[in-house]
């Protein structure tokens, strides 16, 4: 707990008003940052003596109807600390673009692929941007809420 | 003990003093052939590849019923065994194992999801595999259990003995 405390009053005094909004869920510190700010960040979290070295997961909600629509949300993990934190993000849905974390983690690439895939954000200075599940000629990003929910795409020609 | 079955009315076995012969039909006979001789080739994307497995190895052991032959070509096998969730990524790549098999062939769809779609009704996912190629026997269960694949290889048995036999060479006059 003490962790959480600490490194949410570190990086408050490091990015000031980069940062939105700080609590704990469910155990975990949750920092929210500007978009602008999130590379920055999590490199600052990457290095010594933060050391938050692990991406363990980098994912995207839909909340459909908020402003903004996306959110990022980073999980990393500090092998030293034994430490969880998840750094938040909000993306809008005009420009739904945000930095690269590829550069830092390498299991960003694909993660990062996959968020392309599903939500249809674009990462600005990712090395081999395409779609990772799905296949080429697919249309639209099947995990938006406004995706339609029995829309199919058949790469082949189906019978009967 | 020792008792000697009877005879049925329209048997194709008779047994003489001199030896033996067997009065049959070459559709039937050929079916009879075909139906002990199964090659399959195991096209597993799922879970319900562990049942297949498990039915295919020793402790359910389908090589009692002549169907255990695995061939990982699908150009020497008969038997289709698709087990598991095909998605349309996938669907290009089932058709074209399908027709590399030489004729006569048979599928069997293993499993709810190669049969329906199973739970996952959504954009990914080939609702039925039928949808793609024809399916001779479908298996349901998620997973199924052993006995029922054994059930369907037997099903799939008859259904060999008793169709018209397919063939090219045309030995048959009709």
């Amino acid at each position: 707990m003490e962790h959480n405390q600490k490194i949410k009053e570190i990086l408050i005094e490091k990015f000031k008003e980069k940062v939105l909004s700080v609590k704990t869920d469910l155990g975990d510190a949750v920092v929210q940052v500007e978009k602008d700010a999130v590379e920055e960040v999590l490199e600052f979290l990457k290095k010594k003596p933060q050391d938050y070295s692990m991406l363990l997961d980098l994912t995207c909600v839909d909340y459909t109807g908020k402003k903004p629509r996306f959110e990022i949300v980073y999980h990393v993990f500090s092998l030293s600390k034994n430490h969880r934190l998840r750094i938040k993000c909000g993306v809008s849905e005009k420009d739904p673009e945000i930095d690269s974390v590829s550069g830092l983690w390498r299991n960003a690439n694909w993660l990062e692929r996959e968020v392309y895939d599903m939500f249809g954000i674009r990462f600005k200075g990712h090395p081999d941007l395409r779609r990772l599940f799905m296949y080429d000629g697919f249309e639209g990003y099947p995990l938006r809420k406004d995706y339609p929910l029995r829309k199919r795409q058949p790469k082949i020609k189906l019978r009967k | 003990m020792g008792k000697i079955r009877p005879i049925k009315k329209y048997s194709y076995y008779q047994k003489t003093s001199h030896g033996g012969f067997i009065a049959t039909k070459p559709n039937y006979a050929i079916g009879w052939g075909r139906k002990y001789s199964i090659f399959h080739y195991p096209f597993i994307t799922a879970c319900c590849g562990m049942e297949y497995m498990s039915a295919a190895c020793a402790h359910w052991d389908f090589d009692r019923f002549g169907v255990g032959m695995t061939t990982f070509s699908p150009r020497q096998s008969d038997l289709l065994f698709v087990v598991g969730t095909i998605t349309h990524k996938e669907a290009p790549v089932l058709k074209t194992v399908y027709e590399q098999m030489v004729e006569p062939k048979w599928v069997i769809a293993c499993g709810a999801c190669a049969v329906s779609g199973g739970i996952y009704d959504n954009y990914a996912v080939v609702q039925g595999i039928d949808k793609i190629i024809p399916v001779d026997v479908y298996i349901p269960g998620c997973p199924p259990r052993p006995e029922t694949i054994l059930n369907a290889l037997l099903k799939l048995q008859d259904k060999i003995q008793h169709q018209k036999q397919d063939l090219r060479w045309n030995i048959i006059k009709k």
